[in-house]
């Protein structure tokens, strides 16, 4: 550990600092490969940092690293004490402590990608830590989850539907799920993927590239 | 009257980072000797009675010291260091101690809080506990108490999460700890003819350093471990 002389923290309004996207849902619907898959298709564009958090020890940020989609030095791992919620809304400290240091060492960073512990549908990031949040499901948990809504699914700037290479097998009517996710979100945009067969996520990495340009823009470096 | 950053300070809601440290409570469950109520009981008290006389006596000479100008607080870190054996343990501390300093800077703006930052920016956790509470407005007595309850808090609550116990029964428990927490606090902030902020008499190389063996063990088992749910 020792002493960090290089000691800046960034303005809570977020002047100066990359654009953070959290990447919630629960487990399983595939947001390590939807993560794998943005620094696959935006690591060429743009400067990365990934905070994995998960349930037990290091395996997203071991996946992520092996994968070799991001330099694994850029990947850093937080360890959420059985409460995977927690640290991406309670008690955001570890993983604001884990985003500067990837703004230390490698800033300046256009995007840091927050994935979030599997964990249920409640589950949020606070908008102290993430100024975007996509939730992802998958057709494999049933048709009916954007019905039951939550927060993850009616508040996420984007609502992603994984897996949709399942949808035959498991007997999931994505035409149902995507009303449902309509009439509990509004506005709010709704993506279908299957990340299997589509490893670029191409429409996800799209609008995850728009919001770091609206970013760049509105919160550039303040002249001083 | 008790200070109400006291309350804030020593709340388990701290966006500070605590809940992800179970202070060996993790590793000591994995090995099968804490197990159930009795058996937290005795870690816990072994524990304040251990790691929590340092860690408080450090929190009150912190606070005391955030009074004065440059209070050399590159010393008071080494002294911490002494008397932390295990550098697991070490680096919990001082990840601990960077989170509060964090939260504290933004909750209690104070020029101490910012000059400890400039001298250690990751200090270890009860010495940014006891300038936190000087910017808070907190006694040493007070920043003492609240070290001393943070070494059994943590690990209690780690092993209601990792062993289902019956939280009310867990904080009985931490409730009849109550004069030994006191004991605790009193031992490293005696009440004294010196005024409240002053420093106690004597230097910080007199501060208690007490040591324990096991706990030094089952941290460094712990940041060794295949599977683990909790940072420390």
């Amino acid at each position: 550990m020792g002493a960090r002389h290089d000691d800046h923290h960034h303005a809570p309004d977020g002047h100066g600092r990359a654009l953070r996207l959290g990447v919630g849902g629960p487990v399983g619907s595939g947001k390590t490969a939807l993560v794998a898959a943005l620094c696959r298709t935006l690591g060429p564009d743009l400067s990365l940092g990934v905070v994995t958090n998960d349930i037990y020890t290091t395996e997203d940020a071991d996946f992520l690293r092996r994968a070799g989609v991001l330099d694994p030095e850029r990947i850093l791992a937080v360890e959420t004490g059985c409460c995977p919620h927690t640290a991406i809304r309670d008690d955001i400290a570890a993983n604001l402590d884990a985003v500067e240091t990837l703004e230390d060492r490698f800033g300046p960073l256009d995007l840091v990608i927050v994935e979030s512990g599997g964990d249920n549908l409640t589950a949020t990031f606070s908008r102290g830590l993430a100024d975007r949040q996509i939730f992802v499901l998958d057709v494999s948990g049933g048709d009916k989850v954007p019905r039951k809504g939550g927060p993850g699914v009616t508040t996420a700037d984007l609502l992603v539907i994984n897996k949709t290479d399942l949808a035959p097998m498991v007997g999931a009517d994505l035409g149902v799920m995507d009303r449902d996710a309509a009439a509990v979100r509004g506005e709010r945009p709704v993506l279908f993927t299957s990340i299997r067969e589509q490893p670029s996520a191409g429409a996800v990495a799209s609008w995850v590239s728009d919001q770091v340009t609206a970013w760049s823009h509105t919160h550039a470096t303040p002249a001083s | 009257m008790l200070s109400p950053g006291l309350l804030l300070l020593a709340d388990s809601r701290l966006p500070a980072g605590g809940h992800a440290h179970s202070g060996g409570a993790e590793r000591v469950i994995a090995a099968g000797a804490v197990h159930d109520v009795p058996s937290l009981e005795r870690f816990l008290r072994g524990r304040l009675h251990t790691a929590g006389v340092p860690a408080a006596a450090l929190a009150a000479a912190a606070r005391a010291a955030a009074v004065d100008e440059s209070p050399g607080w590159e010393l008071l870190d080494e002294e911490a260091d002494a008397r932390t054996a295990s550098p697991a343990q070490r680096a919990a501390s001082r990840t601990q101690g960077r989170l509060l300093l964090r939260v504290a800077r933004r909750v209690w703006p104070a020029e101490a809080l910012e000059e400890l930052a400039r001298r250690t920016p990751s200090p270890h956790h009860p010495v940014a506990l006891g300038v936190a509470a000087y910017a808070a407005g907190a006694t040493a007595g007070e920043a003492a108490l609240a070290a001393a309850y943070h070494a059994v808090s943590g690990p209690a609550t780690a092993a209601v999460r990792l062993l289902g116990l019956d939280p009310v029964a867990v904080h009985a428990l931490l409730a009849a700890l109550g004069p030994d927490l006191a004991a605790v606090a009193e031992r490293a902030h005696p009440p004294g003819p010196h005024p409240p902020g002053s420093r106690p008499p004597g230097s910080w190389a007199e501060l208690p350093a007490c040591s324990a063996p096991a706990l030094d063990l089952l941290a460094e088992q712990h940041a060794r471990a295949e599977v683990r749910l909790f940072v420390s």
